[in-house]
């Protein structure tokens, strides 16, 4: 009421939107349309989510009357389990894949980890001939999408004897050009003074790197992991080429990706949302955890850029 | 492999890096343990290794492989060699292999047009309102928007899926005709010319080709199927890049802000004349990781569509997956991939010059 009352008022001095009352009124009307377009995106990321998660307990004659509504109808015998009792059948096999999933990014990340660390190191550190050829060379290949790559990485596993087994689908996803990277930029970090006590002090390479050097990057170490669990567990072509003709050995992504066509018209939706709710939450867990590092990953390989 | 949604080291010139990480590294500190260079080998050898038979060999073997007639299944190297035979068939002659091409160009081209633009804009809309000073709750909003891209890609594929099935809850949101997403091959081009009466190409469209494939199929827009793709990656993307661009805003000093506005600068205007100039290595940064990312799309087609419907989701890298595993044509695949391999290179350069003279990012 305000802004009318004071519009009515004559104003000889000041223009009508430099007054204090107008741009009162008008900072609110902005942080209303603000919290709006911010309220509305934030539905669009989030309820896909919640319907997914809602039609997991649906039945599917609910699914096919309601597919929309974030309500059960009891009288088409919703809720339910029978979405996730199906969850471990001939086809669908998600206690497997979900094994394999975990196996594949456990064994990924502690492997990513301990060489990007290694070679971190020495690329920051230790003086040796050839040090910048590696570095560029880790730099330029690490460029390369694995997209384009398809063909000889299968052939290459094809040669060392590892398609359709564990060793393929984590051997060749340890080696990665931009965790290397980002552990020689924690490295850079560390005064050169620390080193040099602790070679004063009779430490030797492998005592100053395991006991003083790590404890040091610790932050990046947590960063690495979490990176790393997370682009693990969501890989999907690696795992793809990696178990052509293995089931036994696929994972979460190739499982749910396979499963495409696999029932005609008639999905069983409440099992499939089930089982992608799943593959979703040991990240969910992990994100609303280590927030924070994934924050200062994207802003640091911004920076970096 | 995620498409545009991991943000990599690529960005920004390899020189200007590689100085800056040289200056970053002065002084150098001299050899204080014995036998470093020794230990420098030991250390990098087992990643140095792993690389080279994962990703160097690789990248030689792409090449060879596309100059032979191979189908994936006897030793590769007994198979016949034929030049550039492979190249020949996808650029020059007149046949089926190069029509697919030229249709998986066009519709990953349409990909890139819609994807990115919007992408980034959405991206940088959310980050100028959420730097907002006096706003409450940016946690939570950050936290909203990030979420989908750390997610599988195959799992909010398979949602998506849900959402767009011709009774799902797309179309019950669109106050429209229910429409059959991801079955519909029609170009939104070719639609929206229909709506208005055109419904047969002009003959100067119909019968001129580049590429096996006639001027009006070139002009028809991404599939509503490709459409469907689209609206799902810009969901999944953008979170990573409102975080890229919160970043870059923080960098504006708050004293340019509020000079802006005592002078008297509308909201409007100080967007316009003061952020997204201050913002513009930003702005070419997610731009760039935009086209590189657009340009690999495979996790999404082939939970969604599978190249389907009538190839109007094929893109270059399913292609080069489908040629190779699916139809026996191993050489081709690897043929596409290097030429995809280029495509994606063309940018990276691109993006590097744009960003040549930057200090920073």
């Amino acid at each position: 009421m305000t802004t009318i009352d004071s519009a009515v008022e004559p104003a000889r001095q000041t223009p009508f939107f430099q007054r204090p009352s107008t741009r009162r009124w008008l900072g609110r009307l902005k942080m209303l349309a603000s919290y709006s377009i911010l309220m509305l995106f934030a539905l669009l990321f989030i309820m896909p989510f919640v319907l997914a998660g809602v039609s997991s307990f649906k039945s599917l004659p609910d699914i096919a009357a309601n597919p929309t509504s974030l309500r059960f109808d009891r009288e088409l015998g919703s809720p339910t389990l029978d979405g996730l009792n199906q969850l471990n059948n001939d086809r669908i096999r998600v206690p497997r894949w979900a094994l394999n999933s975990a196996i594949q990014t456990g064994s990924v990340t502690i492997g990513r980890v301990m060489l990007a660390t290694m070679a971190g190191y020495a690329l920051s550190r230790l003086r040796f001939r050839g040090r910048w050829l590696i570095f560029s060379a880790v730099i330029a290949v690490q460029a390369i999408p694995l997209i384009v790559l398809v063909v000889p990485r299968f052939l290459v596993m094809k040669e060392l004897g590892i398609l359709n087994t564990y060793w393929g689908l984590i051997l060749p996803l340890i080696f990665d050009g931009f965790s290397i990277f980002m552990m020689k930029g924690f490295f850079d970090l560390v005064p050169h003074e620390v080193e040099e006590a602790a070679a004063i002090d009779g430490a030797s390479l492998w005592q100053t790197y395991s006991r003083v050097m790590m404890p040091l990057v610790k932050p990046g170490l947590i960063a690495l992991t979490i990176l790393s669990v997370q682009g693990t567990w969501n890989e999907f072509l690696h795992s793809l080429l990696a178990a052509p003709s293995n089931p036994d050995i696929r994972t979460l992504p190739v499982g749910l990706a396979l499963l495409r066509g696999a029932f005609g018209e008639s999905n069983p939706w409440n099992t499939l949302m089930a089982a992608s709710l799943i593959t979703t939450i040991p990240m969910a867990v992990v994100f609303f955890t280590f927030q924070r590092y994934f924050r200062q990953g994207v802003a640091a390989s911004s920076a970096k850029g | 492999m995620t498409t545009a949604t991991k943000p990599t080291a690529e960005a920004g010139g390899l020189r200007a890096r590689l100085r800056k990480l040289q200056q970053s590294n002065q002084p150098q500190r001299a050899q204080i343990f014995n036998r470093e260079g020794l230990w420098g080998w030991i250390f990098v050898s087992p990643a140095l290794l792993g690389m080279i038979v994962f990703l160097a060999i690789p990248i030689g073997m792409s090449v060879l492989v596309s100059l032979r007639d191979w189908g994936g299944i006897t030793p590769p190297f007994e198979s016949e060699f034929v030049g550039a035979d492979n190249y020949r068939e996808l650029l020059f002659d007149d046949n089926i292999r190069r029509k697919d091409f030229a249709i998986s160009l066009r519709n990953n081209l349409y990909y890139v047009l819609g994807v990115v633009p919007v992408q980034t804009f959405i991206a940088l809309i959310l980050a100028v309102v959420l730097n907002q000073k006096r706003l409450k709750g940016k946690s939570f909003f950050r936290t909203a928007y990030y979420f989908p891209s750390i997610t599988s890609s195959i799992a909010v594929s398979l949602i998506f899926l849900f959402m767009f099935q011709t009774r799902g809850a797309v179309n019950a949101l669109l106050p429209i005709q229910d429409i059959n997403w991801l079955v519909n091959p029609n170009g939104i081009i070719h639609n929206l010319l229909g709506v208005v009466g055109v419904d047969e190409a002009p003959g100067w469209m119909e019968n001129n080709e580049f590429m096996s494939l006639s001027l009006w199929e070139w002009a028809s827009g991404p599939s509503v199927a490709m459409l469907s793709i689209m609206i799902l990656v810009t969901w999944t993307t953008v979170g990573t890049f409102m975080l890229i661009f919160l970043a870059g805003l923080q960098n504006i000093p708050v004293s340019v802000e509020e000079a802006a506005e005592l002078d008297g600068a509308s909201w409007w205007q100080r967007f316009r004349f003061v952020t997204v100039p201050m913002m513009k290595p930003t702005i070419v940064f997610v731009i760039s990781l935009g086209l590189i990312g657009t340009w690999q799309v495979f996790d999404q087609i082939f939970a969604i569509s599978f190249g389907g419907p009538q190839k109007s989701t094929l893109t270059p890298a399913f292609l080069t997956y489908f040629q190779t595993f699916q139809n026996g044509e191993a050489s081709l695949g690897a043929a596409i991939a290097v030429l995809l391999f280029f495509i994606i290179m063309a940018f990276t350069v691109l993006q590097r010059w744009l960003m040549r003279d930057k200090d920073r990012l």
